[in-house]
């Protein structure tokens, strides 16, 4: 958590933070300690390699297991959580965004990563991105985007192009696509960015940058289903003879309306951060309130503040 | 008020003035006349003077207007319901008198605004009549419009020396509602009651005077039923909720919304209903159990959720605020055709706990009780409320604060090893270890939605499945074991005992005491724990001839209620049969009882 998050005073309520211990004292986590479950995934999923990176970031940053809570809705890339050595949760289809709110907003303390797929994001949770986004709520949602329902076996997705022959589109794919970065930025989220599974580096590089950000983080991260949807992403596979373009270096992050731009381009696009910007998040403002609202109880007990309350009832 | 009260003659001359131990007042008008602040006014007025009080109101779902009453009953003696007839009518219309004037008792008085309503002549033999022109009185005492503001104070004013009210403990009242405001705007108010006050009460042969009130132990505090249950989570240690809009819940998120940011929490209002119970979930996964709630609707929005925190085993408090169903049904009546939902819904076997408060004061205690159960069981507890308790309002004597404030803060000191899905307990309790708690072996659990293995990680086996389950159901065993048998009122054995729960345990109390009173052998039970079930009902219903569950919802196929379906599986007894009614309004004592005669008359 970025030190510009205001952490409030919160006398036996909400935030009683643990007891964190001197720097120095324990040793960063290994790879070994971070991992837990063997990932049920199909071999050469994409996801493989967002976890083998979710590990790096960990390991990376020190952040100790119980620093860190790791969410998840529905889907294949959902099975997130049991695969790492840490505090979870593993909800349901949809509302993984909501739930981890509950848990930024209660816990200023805890790093609070949300992985999903794209039909959990953007079909059956897709209210809860835009409201997420436009609350600018403190935490990390790692899309990893497959174009496809992986999970049940190869059904049409939202992100799912045009034509593509899915099991109930056998004819192909009818409906648009969204476009989850277009989608991100119209929503207010105040970081975006796109990586691939298929350039491990990169993915680090915005898993750290999500991370840092004070506010809410998305990233689309393709990653391949080998089973159902493969060679989706090829053409943005230098090993695939595809091109992986980085944002041009000239870009200004902060430009909505460039960052627009960005977005619309046919794949494979560019990749990294589209858009950034600093406002203050929910968890600053809710804070706040709490702050000025406390200070005019200052000193009283809770069941005296409420007395007062009770008193006006007489 | 009693019979004998009201058939007191005078002479002419001053009037006389007559002991009463209770009286009704229904004031019926429209929805902006600022009617529920007259009956604010004495409701408080009575919690003050140590009196009971229960008041009843109707709001129109419109957006804004409409007919609309809202009925007192002050007593010296003990208030188990608003009050089935009045003894005062108030109305400001033509449509309020002739809506209401059939639910005043014989003899009873009407007093009405003669700017509005021209009273019927048939009537005026079964009614004292006492037409004062409100609306030009008011205007004639402050100015302006009377339609905007005032009349209703002034009518306040004719109410206090009709009952020979405190006068100065209610310009208290007024002073304190409007305390902040211009000056000019309580200078108004004040001169409107004292206009109302003094106006002469022609064609009233006396005044009333409430008998001294039994002695209270402690100060009385006035509210209604959800500023209760809202005041009652805070003082559970509650500091996290989030909700969606809808009514009649949203006075609870709007209170808890305002007044959790000074015990440093807060309130969040969500996207909607699935988010509202994902991010209360979310934060009692965090390590304090959250709230939140809603009304029919809402509730059935949640479902799915619910049945993940009955699996991973989450504490969480569910507040259904019930009116009438299905679907947008009757937002503003009250209706207890939410049982069935909070017992079973949602997919799968999701044992969960069920509890209802009976009035305003227990909504306070059961929020409390509610909270520690969800702790203790690590389970999603419901707490059923209706529309008729959420709005109207009771004095109760004020809880001892200090005493029953709780902190229930999470604990994070580290813990060598954790198993929160242990199986080898025998009560299946399942604890869980806040994020942010160190566990020193190295391995963390997950909570999740999938059956799984006891740390949380998912499993096909049947074996466990079936473990599981068994876990998840045992503890409410376990908990129902530990709950007390509600105790009967009136004899433990007779012919006829009425069973009910929630907001219509007044008026049972009150038709019991009346039967008995005509010699009748009745008796009745309240069931607060609806699941689980506490122990000994069967050696209860085994002294009766007639077990008759009361509730407001349909008699469904079979004949009974959703409580009374309930019983009938739990305990196979065909002598249990429903009383049920769905207009949308709490039970009337007299209702009641003519339900009983026929019930029992068909065998």
């Amino acid at each position: 958590m970025s030190a510009t998050t205001e952490i409030p005073q919160r006398s036996g309520n909400i935030a009683v933070l643990p007891a964190v211990p001197a720097p120095g004292e324990r040793k960063g986590l290994t790879k070994k300690e971070i991992a837990a479950d063997h990932p049920t995934w199909c071999p050469g999923c994409g996801d493989f390699s967002v976890l083998a990176l979710y590990f790096k970031l960990i390991e990376k940053r020190k952040i100790w297991h119980e620093k860190v809570t790791t969410i998840a809705g529905i889907g294949c890339s959902s099975r997130f959580p049991y695969f790492v050595q840490a505090h979870g949760a593993h909800y349901i289809h949809g509302r993984a965004l909501p739930f981890a709110s509950g848990i930024s907003l209660s816990r200023p303390d805890l790093h609070v990563f949300v992985f999903g797929g794209d039909g959990d994001a953007f079909s059956i949770g897709g209210n809860h991105f835009s409201h997420t986004a436009r609350k600018n709520i403190k935490l990390t949602y790692c899309v990893m985007d497959n174009w496809v329902y992986g999970l049940t076996k190869k059904q049409t997705s939202p992100t799912s192009p045009l034509g593509f022959k899915s099991k109930t589109d056998g004819w192909g794919a009818v409906d648009y696509p969204i476009n989850p970065m277009k989608q991100a930025i119209a929503a207010g989220a105040t970081f975006v960015a796109r990586t691939t599974h298929t350039n491990p580096n990169h993915v680090l590089q915005m898993m750290e940058a999500a991370m840092d950000h004070d506010g809410f983080s998305f990233i689309e991260c393709l990653s391949e289903c080998v089973e159902f949807y493969e060679g989706a992403f090829d053409s943005s596979n230098p090993r695939k003879g595809g091109v992986f373009n980085l944002v041009p270096p000239t870009h200004d992050v902060t430009d909505e309306a460039e960052a627009y731009k960005l977005a619309g381009e046919a794949f494979p696009g560019s990749f990294g951060i589209f858009y950034q910007v600093k406002k203050p998040t929910k968890n600053a403002k809710e804070a706040g309130i709490v702050k000025s609202m406390s200070e005019k109880v200052t000193g009283l007990k809770d069941w005296q503040i409420l007395q007062k309350n009770f008193d006006r009832m007489r | 008020m009693s019979d004998t009260t009201l058939t007191a003659q005078s002479n002419g001359g001053s009037p006389k003035v007559a002991k009463i131990s209770e009286a009704v007042i229904r004031i019926a008008g429209n929805s902006q006349d600022g009617i529920q602040a007259i009956g604010g006014f004495l409701a408080r007025l009575a919690g003050r003077s140590e009196q009971e009080v229960m008041t009843f109101m109707t709001i129109p779902s419109t957006i804004s207007g409409g007919p609309s009453i809202f009925q007192v009953r002050i007593g010296s003696g003990e208030v188990l319901s608003s009050g089935d007839d009045a003894d005062v009518l108030l109305c400001f219309y033509q449509h309020s008198y002739e809506e209401h004037v059939n639910s005043l008792k014989k003899g009873g008085i009407v007093l009405y605004d003669s700017d509005h309503v021209e009273p019927k002549e048939e009537l005026k033999k079964e009614f004292r009549h006492i037409g004062i022109a409100i609306s030009s009185l008011t205007v004639e005492a402050i100015g302006g419009t009377a339609k905007d503001k005032g009349k209703n104070i002034y009518s306040l004013g004719l109410v206090a020396k009709m009952f020979d009210l405190n006068v100065s403990k209610l310009e208290k009242l007024v002073g304190e509602r409007f305390t902040g405001k211009d000056p000019s705007i309580l200078n108004n108010a004040l001169a409107a009651f004292h206009a109302g006050y003094q106006h002469p009460l022609d064609g009233i042969y006396e005044t009333f005077r409430f008998a001294d009130p039994a002695k209270k132990d402690g100060h009385q505090v006035v509210m209604n039923g959800n500023e209760a249950l809202a005041y009652g989570l805070i003082a559970a240690g509650v500091r996290f909720g989030a909700g969606y809009p809808i009514t009649p819940w949203s006075d609870i998120m709007e209170l808890l919304r305002r007044e959790l940011p000074k015990y440093g929490g807060s309130f969040m209002q969500t996207e909607d209903e699935i988010a509202a119970v994902s991010m209360a979930m979310g934060a009692s996964y965090a390590g304090r159990v959250a709230v939140t709630g809603s009304s029919g609707p809402g509730i059935a929005l949640k479902t799915e959720a619910i049945g993940w925190g009955v699996m991973a085993e989450m504490p969480l408090i569910i507040v259904d605020i019930q009116r009438g169903g299905p679907s947008t049904g009757m937002p503003t009546n009250v209706e207890q055709s939410d049982l069935n939902i909070a017992l079973n819904g949602g997919h799968g076997d999701s044992p969960r706990v069920v509890i209802a408060p009976a009035n305003v004061e227990d909504c306070f205690y059961t929020a409390i009780e509610a909270v520690n159960i969800a702790r203790k069981y690590s389970v999603p507890v419901f707490i059923l409320s209706d529309q008729a308790i959420a709005t109207r309002i009771e004095a109760f004597v004020e809880p001892n604060l200090e005493k029953v404030c709780q902190d229930i803060s999470p604990d994070f000191t580290p813990i060598a090893d954790h198993k929160p899905y242990d199986l080898s307990t025998q009560d299946g309790i399942t604890h869980h270890v806040a994020p942010g708690t160190r566990i020193n072996s190295g391995k963390y659990p997950i909570a999740t939605g999938l059956e799984h293995d006891e740390m949380g990680h998912p499993t096909g086996s049947p074996k466990l499945h079936m473990a599981m389950s068994a876990k998840r159901r045992r503890k409410l065993q376990a908990l129902g074991e530990s709950l007390p048998t509600p105790k009967v009122y009136g004899p433990p054995e007779g012919n006829v005992l009425l069973v009910g729960w929630g907001s219509t345990q007044g008026p049972i109390k009150e038709a019991v005491d009346r039967a008995r009173a005509a010699g009748d052998s009745i008796s009745a039970l309240h069931i607060k724990h609806i699941n689980p079930l506490p122990p000994g009902l069967d050696n209860i219903f085994s002294g009766f001839h007639h077990i008759l569950v009361v509730e407001i919802n349909d008699e469904g196929l079979y004949g009974v209620g959703q409580l009374g379906n309930v019983l009938r599986s739990r305990f196979a007894d065909p002598k249990i049969r429903g009383i049920n009614k769905t207009d949308g309004l709490n039970w009337k004592v007299k209702e009641i009882l003519e339900a009983v005669k026929a019930k029992v008359a068909k065998k």
